[in-house]
């Protein structure tokens, strides 16, 4: 079952203006040009990752509204693919997502304790955000990084034969980071897009 | 004697660049096939090489392509297929991580002799450092003129674009992929038609696993006759393992097909056998979707041959005592791991990933996980270990991607090698100290 | 021409026709059920696996048996192809465990259910249904929606047949409802709760095999078996005006389109059809609809039923036994 729950509530709302900087578009229209002329719906999966990031660091209902308008596609058509795939949030989260893997390669080499560390450690349950808004803890199946069970990822970073000591390392690392300004805000779409 | 030719110069300091990867050698085999040689001349040598599609389901990757259709006049795609989710499989994230190069060479050779001008790499949303990677490697390749118009001065067009998923195991399907790039969600296809005449866009469409295209370099350059030296039998050539669980070294090998299943697992080279020096209980081949195999069956086969690293030695046996290379995600279990908490566990990951679209895989999967977490949870009974392998039997080879055989495989299989630790888990739950769950112990990658 | 033979009985179709059609051509038994495939609706079919059958003969030129059960909703057939559907006990098998798929999570509240005594997955579960569940976990649920303010969700009840979808894809231009989340909590949803405003949309309760989308003009209004429905007409500027008007007395309880014996309507009708019209001034009234009388809405309503267990002796018979045995078959005109 997807973690995503029945009966979830919306987050229709969102007090930001929802509209991309000219810098982004044009990453946008660079985007939209992989795909044969009419196709552009397939920048769809893309376009959802950006949005994701730039906007809120989830996906609200007037953020897809936007998209969907971005490639002449129906709101529902949004909805239908931020709802299936695993790593569209569409709830808010916090300003790090800790995705720690459960499954069974990782589970056998620790994945489990590890999991329960974190839990305790931030003290909020898998699924939750702290209250300060800086992390939000998701369990997620396989990350394709067995062989250096267990491992997390958190943001685009992925964390590796993961101890005790490591996370508490890691997450003071974080924290630190977090104060900070984000760092280089405009990077990631150069890189990953 | 270890012969490689995949990780050859995985070792060589900047091989990521374009410069290192070409000083060895590397895009020989695109100048090559653009220059000498004609598509079906390429598409020949892929036959010959006996070069089996390493995603998983092992089918013969120059009989793939002869499929494409032709003759509609439609542009053709390839898709390389680099949404690895199989757990236990991690090869791919290595190849592309280091030597991605390689599989841009190995696309344009395959694009040019299958006559596609266009080419995606399909990779998934966890993947997004390696999309970073793919991206610099790709725009390397367009500077110096392997991609674009005109590539080195011929009439080959090639454009390839790399294409993001969003955390979805089902999109490794093809189909699945399809439907994906397009924008979709990620439900497979009803096959008939197959996408070698209607794929992506209704078009003509090609999908292959990132090391099958690795390969198409190596026998382009060499030619399909000597790929095929490589391994034994209809197992050619070499397979990228990604070895991983309750052993010593964990990691990416590539072993000749051939190689002993207990060399590979004890030799210090390979796995270096189990960790903390406890016992081997059991394996998963191929990826957590092939049937687990105790200890006694996957050293030797039930007729007592040393069982081979090959499609054909471990799938020796059927499912009754046999196995499959799939994908080639081998994970080991020692003495201490439950059998009934492992496989609730990957019951719960197929029921996560299962997309609902057909009745049998969307329900059974959810049920299957339900009874599962019961037994764990000590609250089975004798009768829902047969009603486990009811459920699986009716999922199996009644949906409409694999997969429902995915999702029924492991559970079937470890009901059938373990069946006492379940019956154990429902007699006396409190006996099991859920073992997996212990203290980390730090290890490091040779 | 392309012969296949399906249960021993063998046709010729067109080439392109499944297997399915070319069963539904030859009628009868051997018709596998159908609960996604709908033939009005391109790209339907091939979901749900009732339809599943055994190609025991793939065709004259390659003999040899399809591996696997296919869905025969989606399979075209090879010339000299041979199919076993209820001659085989793997697909009768198959069936049963695919129905008990169908119900592990269904409430089974037929009792409160607008769609009993029509509903296919009622019929389906009747003929190929366990007798007892074996399922003992708690069933998923989700909250009854209005998409609109004339149709009715219940979620809890839908088997995912993707129908709705396609027909609001093909009937209308801008699609409003979809399916949302995936595995087992998928569901059909606006997301949003838009309406689906659109003058063809009622179709999606017509096209739905099951209650999950009801027609809230009718909501509890009546039961099914209670009511006559009668071929009616209208001249209408948006569709053929051609419905069923489901009538007790001189009242028009609902309208809905025409199906035929497949449960598939014959032409799709506009709202302002099913939803405004209530009276019956509205409607020029043909005639009764043929109703198969295993049907529940058959119940009491038979005029000139004769009893099986009634043997005419055969010199009083007037008839041909074909003819006898056709009047007595399942088509009966009700009352």
């Amino acid at each position: 079952m997807l973690d995503k729950k029945i009966n979830h509530p919306l987050h229709a709302k969102t007090d930001i203006p929802v509209r991309f900087s000219e810098e982004t578009l044009e990453r946008v229209r660079k985007i939209i040009e992989r795909y044969p002329a009419g196709k552009q719906k397939s920048a769809l999966l893309p376009l959802l990752h950006m949005a994701q990031e730039e906007f809120l660091g989830y996906l609200s209902v007037d953020v897809m509204d936007y998209i969907a308008s971005l490639l002449e596609i129906q709101p529902i058509e949004v909805y239908e693919v931020a709802t299936f795939y695993s790593q569209y949030y569409l709830d808010p989260v916090g300003k790090n997502v800790i995705e720690i893997c459960r499954t069974g390669p990782c589970a056998i080499c620790g994945g489990e304790a590890i999991q329960s560390y974190l839990e305790q450690k931030l003290a909020i349950k898998t699924g939750e955000t702290t209250p300060d808004g800086l992390f939000t803890l998701k369990a997620v199946e396989c990350l394709g990084a067995c062989g250096s069970a267990p491992v997390m990822q958190v943001n685009t970073e992925f964390y590796e034969f993961l101890t005790e000591e490591k996370i508490d390392h890691i997450l003071d690392d974080l924290r630190r980071k977090s104060s900070e300004e984000k760092p280089e805000a405009s990077k990631w779409k150069e890189k990953f897009f | 004697m270890e012969r490689k030719i995949l990780l050859k110069n995985v070792d060589v300091p900047g091989i990521r660049t374009f410069e290192v990867y070409r000083s060895t050698g590397g895009y020989d085999s695109v100048e090559k096939a653009l220059k000498k040689m004609t598509p079906d001349e390429v598409v020949e040598e892929v036959k010959m090489s006996g070069l089996r599609g390493r995603g998983g389901a092992g089918f013969p990757a120059g009989m793939k392509w002869s499929f494409i259709d032709k003759k509609s006049g439609n542009p053709r795609y390839l898709i390389c297929n680099a949404d690895e989710s199989e757990p236990g499989t991690f090869k791919d994230r290595y190849l592309m991580e280091k030597l991605p190069h390689l599989l841009i060479e190995g696309m344009i050779c395959s694009c040019y002799a299958l006559g596609a001008n266009t080419g995606y790499i399909y990779v998934r949303g966890e993947y997004k450092y390696i999309i970073g990677i793919l991206n610099q490697a790709i725009l390397e390749a367009y500077e110096k003129g392997f991609l674009g118009k005109n590539i080195l001065g011929t009439a080959f067009n090639l454009d390839i674009h790399v294409h993001s998923g969003a955390g979805a195991y089902i999109c490794g399907e093809e189909t699945a992929q399809i439907e994906s790039l397009e924008g979709k969600r990620g439900n497979p296809r009803i096959k008939p038609p197959f996408p070698a005449v209607v794929g992506l866009y209704g078009c003509p469409t090609v999908v292959n696993n990132v090391e099958t295209l690795a390969n198409i370099g190596f026998i382009v350059n060499n030619g399909g006759g000597e790929y095929a030296k490589y391994g034994v039998g209809k197992s050619t050539g070499t397979k990228l393992i990604s070895a991983c669980g309750n052993i010593n070294n964990p990691g990416v090998y590539e072993i000749e097909l051939g190689l002993s299943v207990r060399e590979f697992l004890y030799d210090p080279k390979y796995c270096g056998g189990v960790k903390n020096g406890k016992e081997l209980k059991a394996v998963i081949a191929g990826g957590s979707s092939v049937p687990i195999l105790p200890a006694s069956l996957i050293l030797k086969t039930a007729a007592g041959e040393e069982r081979l690293m090959t499609y054909e030695s471990l799938a020796d046996g059927g499912f009754v005592s046999g196995t499959m290379l799939g994908s080639g995600g081998f994970i080991v279990y020692d003495e201490d791991a439950c059998i009934v908490r492992n496989t609730w566990n990957l019951a719960r990951f197929y029921h996560h990933e299962s997309c609902g679209q057909c009745s049998p895989c969307r329900e059974g999967t959810g049920w299957m996980e339900s009874v599962l977490h019961r037994i764990e949870n000590g609250h089975g009974r004798t009768k829902d270990i047969d009603l486990l392998v009811s459920i699986a039997s009716k999922i199996e080879g009644n949906t409409i991607c694999p997969l429902g055989d995915a999702a029924a495989w492991p559970i079937a299989s470890a009901i059938r090698h373990f069946r006492h630790e379940f019956e154990e888990h429902v007699l006396h739950p409190e006996k099991c100290i859920n073992s997996t769950i212990r203290q980390f112990d730090d290890v490091t990658i040779s | 021409m392309l012969k296949v033979t399906i249960d021993n009985q063998t046709i010729e179709v067109e080439e392109g026709t499944t297997i399915l059609q070319a069963a539904r051509l030859i009628g009868g038994a051997v018709v596998p059920p159908a609960m996604c495939y709908y033939s009005k609706l391109k790209d339907s079919g091939g979901k749900c696996r009732t339809c599943l059958v055994k190609v025991a003969q793939g065709s004259a030129r390659d003999p040899r048996p399809m591996p696997k059960l296919v869905a025969s909703c989606r399979t075209p057939v090879a010339d000299g192809m041979v199919v076993q559907n209820i001659t085989s006990q793997e697909v009768i098998d198959t069936r049963k465990a695919i129905v008990e798929f169908l119900l592990i999570n269904h409430p089974l509240d037929c009792p409160v259910c607008d769609q009993a005594g029509e509903c296919d997955l009622q019929n389906l579960s009747y003929e190929n249904g366990r007798e007892e569940s074996r399922f003992e976990e708690s069933k998923r649920t989700f909250k009854v929606i209005d998409i609109g303010d004339k149709i009715q969700l219940h979620m809890n009840r839908c088997i995912l047949c993707y129908r709705c979808v396609y027909t609001a894809d093909q009937l209308t231009n801008k699609r409003s409802h979809g399916i949302l989340y995936r595995g087992d909590v998928s569901e059909i949803s606006t997301y949003i709760q838009n309406d689906i405003t659109n003058d063809f949309s009622g179709n999606i309760i017509d096209v739905c095999p099951v209650g999950a989308l009801t027609d809230k003009t009718f909501r509890f209004k009546n039961r099914v078996w209670f009511l006559n429905p009668m071929n009616a007409h209208r001249s209408c500027t948006k569709c053929s005006g051609k419905v069923t008007a489901w009538m007790r007395g001189d009242e028009v309880y609902r309208v809905t389109g025409r199906k035929d014996q497949f449960g598939e309507v014959e032409e799709f009708i506009c709202n302002e059809c099913r939803f405004e019209k209530k009276d019956k001034e509205d409607w020029v009234i043909e005639g009764p609809r043929n109703i198969k009388r295993a049907s529940v809405i058959s119940q009491n309503h038979y005029l000139n039923a004769r009893k099986p267990s009634v043997i005419i002796p055969l010199e009083n018979r007037t008839e041909s036994l074909e003819e006898y045995a056709k009047e007595n078959s399942n088509e009966n005109k009700i009352s």
